[in-house]
């Protein structure tokens, strides 16, 4: 039953996910890979087009991921799982649990488990990092074009800091990363 | 007052680029300085209890914000409005997404935003490296994670992020307990 495992697993990413759109990407890789929904390279790929349409990157790739497994209808009930524990937990903190947040134990535990949010996000980013340019577990093989395109990334973003004295947006790094993408491979014809 | 809560989520939604943090300011100029929906102190307080709990924070805020002006209905329809754009719009892409995919020149582009998204990802922990207010156990703990988390995807061992969640989440109350108990202890 597509709908419900969509439901069951969207719920329970949302339920699991602290810190931020990408404290929540590790999770989300997770379980969608483990589930055949979309393979690791397109999972990134569509992290980037979240990164340039609006709206929460969780909700975005709920419905995505939803609509290509169970059409409309599946990215309804995907979307609904993502959000429903939010939802009800807001609530019953707006609600009746006023004083939960205040509660020492609460604070103790969300002190504890900001440290390892930002551990899964570089443990991600670095394994991440390592794929891209080609470093494996079985065999090692040097991604030139990756390689390349990293580079100028850098190099651009360090010069757009020193011309407009502001950081770039992850909506221009974006855009610049696929005009940039489509130049480098061009040239070296893969 | 419903249909007005439901209109201003929708712009909202439909404006928020780059996530959680850019509908803070968002809320803060459609919500506080427009509207005078809330107050600071209710929107400090509204940030500080988003922030805590799990989830996407724009579902967060406008389900709080919808509550605070209206209850549960108010909820209701502040959180859909903010849903919907994204669902209309991620649905309508998703219907083309991989006809587009066959060209050449877009999955050279996708070649290029898959490293955008890697140096995003990577810049982002950085920061919040040198954000977070650091104290002896959660430097370790950071460590910890970090070299764990690494061995195991290379390795590929499955290990859910929800038990790394947990058991960060259980060493954050032993620790800190411990650490206010010996100052309370140094006290006397």
């Amino acid at each position: 039953m597509i709908y419900l495992s969509l439901f069951l697993e969207f719920f329970k990413i949302g339920l699991f996910s602290f810190g931020g759109a990408f404290g929540m990407l590790p999770l989300i890789e997770e379980v969608v890979v483990s589930h055949r929904w979309l393979s690791s390279n397109d999972f990134y790929s569509f992290v980037g087009i979240c990164e340039s349409t609006p709206g929460p990157i969780a909700v975005n790739i709920a419905t995505y991921v939803g609509s290509i497994q169970g059409g409309f209808l599946g990215s309804i009930v995907a979307t609904l799982g993502v959000i429903l524990p939010s939802f009800i937990l807001i609530l019953l903190i707006a609600s009746v649990l006023k004083k939960f947040i205040e509660n020492r134990f609460v604070k103790y535990f969300l002190q504890g488990v900001e440290p390892v949010i930002i551990a899964l996000i570089l443990s991600t980013g670095i394994f991440l990092l390592m794929n891209e340019v080609g470093i494996e577990m079985k065999h090692v093989h040097f991604e030139k074009a990756s390689f390349m395109i990293l580079m100028i990334l850098l190099g651009c973003s360090m010069i757009y800091k020193r011309v407009f004295k502001r950081k770039i947006s992850s909506i221009t790094l974006i855009l610049l990363s696929s005009i940039i993408g489509i130049i480098v491979c061009s040239i070296l014809h893969i | 007052m419903l249909f007005h809560l439901w209109i201003t989520f929708l712009k909202i939604g439909l404006f928020t680029f780059g996530g959680g943090y850019a509908m803070i300011a968002q809320i803060k100029e459609h919500i506080l300085e427009k509207k005078g929906w809330l107050t600071e102190e209710e929107f400090i307080e509204i940030i500080a209890i988003a922030e805590s709990t799990p989830g996407p924070l724009a579902i967060n805020l406008a389900t709080f914000v919808g509550y605070k002006k209206r209850g549960f209905l108010g909820s209701l329809v502040a959180t859909l409005g903010v849903v919907i754009p994204s669902l209309v719009i991620i649905f309508l892409l998703s219907l083309f997404l991989s006809s587009i995919m066959e060209n050449r020149y877009v999955q050279y582009a996708f070649i290029g935003i898959q490293c955008g998204v890697c140096y995003l990802i990577i810049k982002t922990g950085f920061s919040m490296v040198y954000h977070m207010k650091k104290s002896k156990y959660r430097i370790i703990i950071l460590m910890i994670a970090l070299l764990s988390a690494l061995i195991f995807k290379i390795t590929s061992i499955d290990f859910s992020s929800i038990f790394f969640i947990l058991i960060g989440g259980i060493l954050g109350i032993v620790f800190s307990s411990l650490s206010s108990y010996f100052k309370k202890e140094d006290q006397k």
